[in-house]
């Protein structure tokens, strides 16, 4: 059990967004079922993942967490 | 207290007067000169005098953050010639002007009203489109998701991923939807995008949030529908053409999508249906036509999955084969939908229901149906957080 692991539920890569993100797209948001149980939208970084991918937490800014693919 | 013990209590009520505005983006027009057209319209319609009114409900979702102007209720009745009865604005994201709806007929309903106006506006126009998306997102988790970088778009995106992935659901059966909407709206004059579309168009239209494209998602808009409702048992002094209340419920569910345990289907939209279906004393295969919530092309196929209409999963077949098309066996949104027709939110709830009132009087022109007796309605606000669901019925 590990609130920092867990597989990717759904995602989406976004083109177009809100003021505040603008100038970050395209970038790629999942929600994420955690292993340590319950579901977590959060931002991805680096490689695109797709559902059923396994991720991992790697930071978390302004409360919103970041996860990376396992390689 | 059950369903059956609430109906028992209720006056029948009637729809006795719609009206709209047209759709579109209108930059000579202000939120509550929209609004009153719309509720003047309405009230002639159902030829009533503005002091025959005894309660107003306004569905708006955003005008405080749209064009800075709270109080919105009592701002637009009294310019409608509305003078000292309650006057109560509803908030319900989407479904603002559905749940306005809603609460005007449990008035009717229970006795404390007789004639009662509904009017929704929305006036977005005036922003610019990363603003717009801002606003809408409010109607989002705004601690989580929101936070996350999400916009509607990125939710109802991150459901149809999931619908593809569970049922196999494709990006045609998503461009289906959007071609039959606009084939519908290309006949309504009050839509805002009167315009036919391809499949190889909507395919190809512009990214916005994968797998949704541009002509997946509806459109940004000004502009406002009112209905009026009486008891049943009055509806003769108002017109010949009475639309009956045969149901009606709302139901809610959780704002952020991320803690529903299967995005693939709303539980408000399933709540909702099955209570007004019960109060109506039909089932899902009496519904002859529908306007629904395709506030993106998947939202549709979702809806008339938790409706009843199809099982999970035939949503998008069901949309290619045509029988939701307007010469097939159940049209779904011979309005153009949100789509085509336009999605001014705060007043999408009322004017399905004028819509559906327009081909239940056989008023709907070049894209009149020729089976109506019972229409089905449903507005949904949010990612599902809100869902108003209205059977009409001439029987």
């Amino acid at each position: 059990m590990n609130e920092e692991t867990g597989t990717v539920y759904t995602e989406t890569v976004l083109h177009s967004a809100a003021e505040a993100f603008a100038a970050e797209v395209p970038f790629q948001i999942a929600i994420v079922s955690l292993d340590s149980g319950g579901r977590v939208t959060g931002r991805i970084l680096g490689n695109r993942i797709f559902v059923d991918d396994r991720v991992s937490r790697v930071e978390t800014r302004d409360g919103v967490p970041f996860f990376r693919k396992i390689a | 207290m059950g369903v059956e013990h609430q109906i028992s209590h209720m006056r029948p009520v009637s729809v006795v007067g719609i009206g709209k505005t047209p759709f579109g983006a209108f930059p000579d027009r202000d939120l509550r000169s929209l609004a009153v057209e719309a509720g003047e319209k309405c009230l002639k319609n159902a030829h009533v005098a503005a002091s025959q009114v005894d309660a107003f409900f306004l569905g708006n979702f955003a005008g405080p953050s749209f064009v800075g102007q709270n109080h919105l209720a009592p701002y637009i009745s009294t310019a409608l010639g509305i003078q000292g009865v309650p006057s109560t604005r509803i908030e319900a994201a989407c479904a603002s002007s559905g749940s306005a709806f809603y609460h005007a007929f449990t008035g009717v309903a229970s006795g404390v009203y007789d004639v009662v106006l509904v009017v929704g506006v929305e006036k977005m126009t005036s922003q610019p489109t990363p603003k717009v998306t801002e606003i809408l997102a409010g109607a989002g988790d705004c601690a989580g998701e929101v936070k996350a970088g999400s916009t509607f778009a990125s939710l109802f995106a991150m459901i149809a991923r999931r619908h593809m992935h569970q049922f196999g659901t494709t990006s045609q059966h998503l461009a289906a939807v959007a071609v039959k909407n606009h084939a519908n709206g290309a006949l309504n004059p009050d839509a805002q995008m009167r315009k036919v579309i391809t499949f190889e168009q909507a395919m190809a239209s512009k990214p916005i949030a994968d797998p949704l494209n541009l002509y997946d998602c509806s459109l940004i808009s000004d502009g406002a529908a009112a209905v009026l409702l009486v008891p049943t048992e009055r509806a003769a002094e108002f017109t010949d053409k009475p639309v009956r209340v045969m149901g009606i419920a709302q139901a809610s569910d959780f704002v952020a999508l991320d803690q529903k345990p299967d995005i693939t289907t709303f539980p408000a939209v399933r709540r909702a249906s099955e209570r007004a279906y019960r109060m109506a004393g039909v089932g899902p295969t009496d519904v002859q036509l529908a306007e629904l919530h395709d506030c993106f092309t998947i939202a549709e196929i979702v809806a008339m999955e938790d409706l009843g209409f199809v099982e999970r999963g035939q949503g998008g077949p069901y949309t290619l084969q045509g029988h939701t098309a307007r010469t097939g066996s159940r049209p779904v949104n011979t309005s153009g939908g949100l789509k085509s027709k336009g999605h001014p939110v705060g007043a999408t709830g009322a004017a399905q229901i004028c819509d559906l009132v327009l081909q239940m009087r056989c008023e709907a022109g070049e894209r009149q149906v020729p089976r109506h007796s019972v229409g089905l309605a449903q507005n949904l606000g949010g990612s599902g957080a809100s869902c108003v669901v209205t059977i009409l019925g001439t029987v």
